[in-house]
């Protein structure tokens, strides 16, 4: 070991270096993520088969009983739904995946090496949100075979696809701190069903919210998923749209400001 | 830098608690380039804790420690460019093949795709897993994942290596096979700091042992003179009869040195018998067979890990530990260290 070559490290890679290193090594880690992804069928299966099963299940099944006054019938209603559900749902694989790699000292390995502290994270993001909007152009191609029609035109569409994902990826910040902050793949897994669930099925998502018990319809009301998924509505079928938008981008950026520091705090502090 | 007497790990004072519990009660190392230092010690003894603060992964509450002249607090960058890092589970992705392993850790070490490319079929090669390079790394035996995590942690050539407890969980044969690797690394040149609960483990593999216990230095020095303070070899055997066992113990008392140890549980009883070798051995027989003490799997063995802890700290290494990953240890010492029985 010369001296030349060990003082190098002492100075350090300037600036421009690093925020170039940030990317490519988040880029590494999101192509390291989809190749996992596409590898293992039950995630395949979780990401994409179940989402189609809810879509049939929610139009053929309960659809008929369901009531909406929306033009295009119950399933012009459901799919904007059922997309925010899918979104939301996609966190749990964040989730799970950031604490098994927490368990098998993936992380670990990560924190002790050279490469960008924020690619991890970001890493995961990226392939997730890639993940995610897969999933939402094939739940709306299955849509389309079974009579959803978007009819306010091809930029609200586009808009409402875009506001699906940037709901996913808020989502995701939260699932990245719960597996983090929770580091055990089972109890990540129970905790994301408790407050996953009730946020999207005690929503707008399924059913018109004035069918619910007065104290339920408080909640429903007020909380970010019926804001989000009103929203995506106003996009695929038309009407009055910047309120719930503003709401949702309110409640949107209140998540990425609070969770999206936790995440990286807890991604710090990890083990 | 340019000092070559200055040593590649320098830890002085470090101090670390988690809420209650102290892990490190202030240790002192100084590990110099190019040598293996063994830490040694039971489950919860600080091991793991030191080596997460001396790879940056954990800030200590006091004290200095320094990788390379770097500080791991102030100057962590410039530690990680300097250090691998091999833990206690395989922290590679089962999903993706040991090439693809390697070269997505070549790619995080900022090496271009051929660069990363041709050091993964380097490793791949030195840790004979060429046939198995193209094949998903969940299909790899315990061992073979392993080699292949130990490959990762020396793709960016680091100057120090950390290995914390690189052969818990093996075979024996797979841990004979990582011993092999580990030297090959060491006749390379690069400075190792092992953590193993084996004393074996150490003996084979490091210049100098560190005994660590509750969270501070408790010896230090070769495999021979810590062994020395044992006093030589041991004899071990089971008493069945539980109730015999204060017998045997007044019975094998006259034949070796100092007090027997009685694992009350089991029915154990391991005493020192210094140098007296197989003497030693036909003395226990003869003093246990007048004293008509029924006893079972009779050995003459080296000093262990325990025996080395029940004379520098008067309790056995598993005494306070409740927890599982003993097991592993237990069935090597069964395989390899009861050949004379």
């Amino acid at each position: 070991m010369t001296a030349a070559v060990a003082a190098a490290p002492l100075a350090g890679p300037s600036l421009i270096t690093r925020a170039r290193w940030a990317v490519t090594d988040t880029l590494t880690i999101a192509r390291r993520n989809l190749l996992v992804w596409m590898r293992v069928p039950a995630y395949l299966m979780f990401t994409v088969i179940q989402p189609v099963i809810f879509v049939l299940l929610f139009r053929y099944v309960f659809g008929g009983a369901i009531p909406v006054h929306v033009s295009g019938g119950y399933v012009s209603y459901l799919l904007p739904g059922i997309i925010g559900q899918t979104a939301a749902f996609a966190t749990f694989a964040t989730a799970i995946a950031l604490a098994q790699e927490l368990q098998k000292g993936v992380i670990d390995r990560f924190r002790s090496m050279p490469m960008a502290r924020s690619a991890v994270l970001a890493g995961r993001l990226v392939a997730d949100t890639i993940r995610m909007f897969i999933t939402i152009l094939i739940v709306v191609g299955v849509g389309y075979a079974v009579g959803f029609r978007f009819q306010a035109g091809f930029g609200p569409a586009v808009g409402m696809v875009v506001l699906a994902t940037v709901f996913g990826l808020a989502i995701c910040c939260i699932a990245a701190f719960t597996g983090l902050a929770i580091g055990d793949e089972e109890s990540v897994q129970a905790f994301g069903l408790i407050w996953l669930f009730p946020l999207t099925f005690v929503s707008s998502a399924f059913v018109e919210i004035q069918t619910m018990p007065g104290w339920l319809q408080a909640f429903a009301n007020n909380q970010p998923v019926t804001q989000v998924i009103n929203a995506m509505r106003a996009l695929a079928l038309g009407g009055p749209v910047a309120a719930d938008l503003w709401k949702s981008a309110a409640w949107l950026a209140g998540i990425f400001i609070v969770f999206a520091p936790l995440a990286v705090r807890a991604y710090k502090r990890a083990g | 830098m340019s000092s070559g007497s200055e040593p590649a790990i320098l830890v002085e004072g470090l101090v670390k608690s988690f809420g209650e519990v102290r892990a490190l009660r202030g240790i002192d190392l100084a590990v110099p380039r190019g040598t293996v230092l063994g830490l040694l010690g039971p489950n919860g003894a600080g091991k793991t804790t030191a080596v997460r603060i001396l790879t940056t992964l954990l800030l200590p509450d006091r004290g200095r420690a320094l990788v390379e002249g770097h500080d791991v607090v102030r100057q962590a960058a410039a530690v990680r460019r300097s250090i691998g890092l091999a833990g206690q589970s395989a922290a590679i992705q089962e999903e993706l093949t040991g090439r693809e392993n390697l070269e997505i850790v070549g790619r995080l070490y900022h090496m271009g795709w051929p660069a990363a490319r041709s050091r993964a079929d380097e490793l791949l090669k030195q840790f004979d897993l060429v046939d198995a390079a193209d094949r998903r790394a969940k299909t790899y035996s315990g061992g073979m994942q392993r080699r292949l995590d130990l490959a990762a942690s020396l793709v960016g050539h680091p100057q120090v290596l950390f290995l914390d407890e690189p052969t818990s969980g093996l075979d024996p044969r797979s841990r004979l096979g990582m011993w092999e690797i580990i030297r090959g690394l060491v006749a390379g040149g690069t400075t190792l700091l092992l953590t193993t609960q084996y004393l074996d483990e150490a003996d084979e593999l490091a210049d100098e042992i560190v005994v660590i216990d509750h969270g501070v230095v408790i010896a230090a020095g070769t495999a021979e003179e810590l062994k020395g303070r044992v006093g030589g070899d041991v004899v071990e055997f089971t008493v069945p009869d539980r109730g015999r066992v204060s017998d045997a113990v007044a019975a094998i008392a006259r034949v070796g040195e100092g007090e027997p140890h009685v694992d009350q549980t089991t029915g154990v009883v391991s005493i020192g018998v210094g140098g007296g070798g197989s003497e030693a051995l036909i003395e226990a027989v003869r003093s246990l067979d007048s004293a008509g003490v029924e006893i079972h799997g009779l050995t003459l063995r080296r000093p262990s890990l325990d025996d080395v802890f029940l004379v520098l700290t008067g309790h056995a290494a598993e005494d306070e530990e409740p927890r599982g990953r003993r097991r592993g240890r237990r069935k090597v010492s069964a395989d390899s260290g009861r050949g004379e029985s």
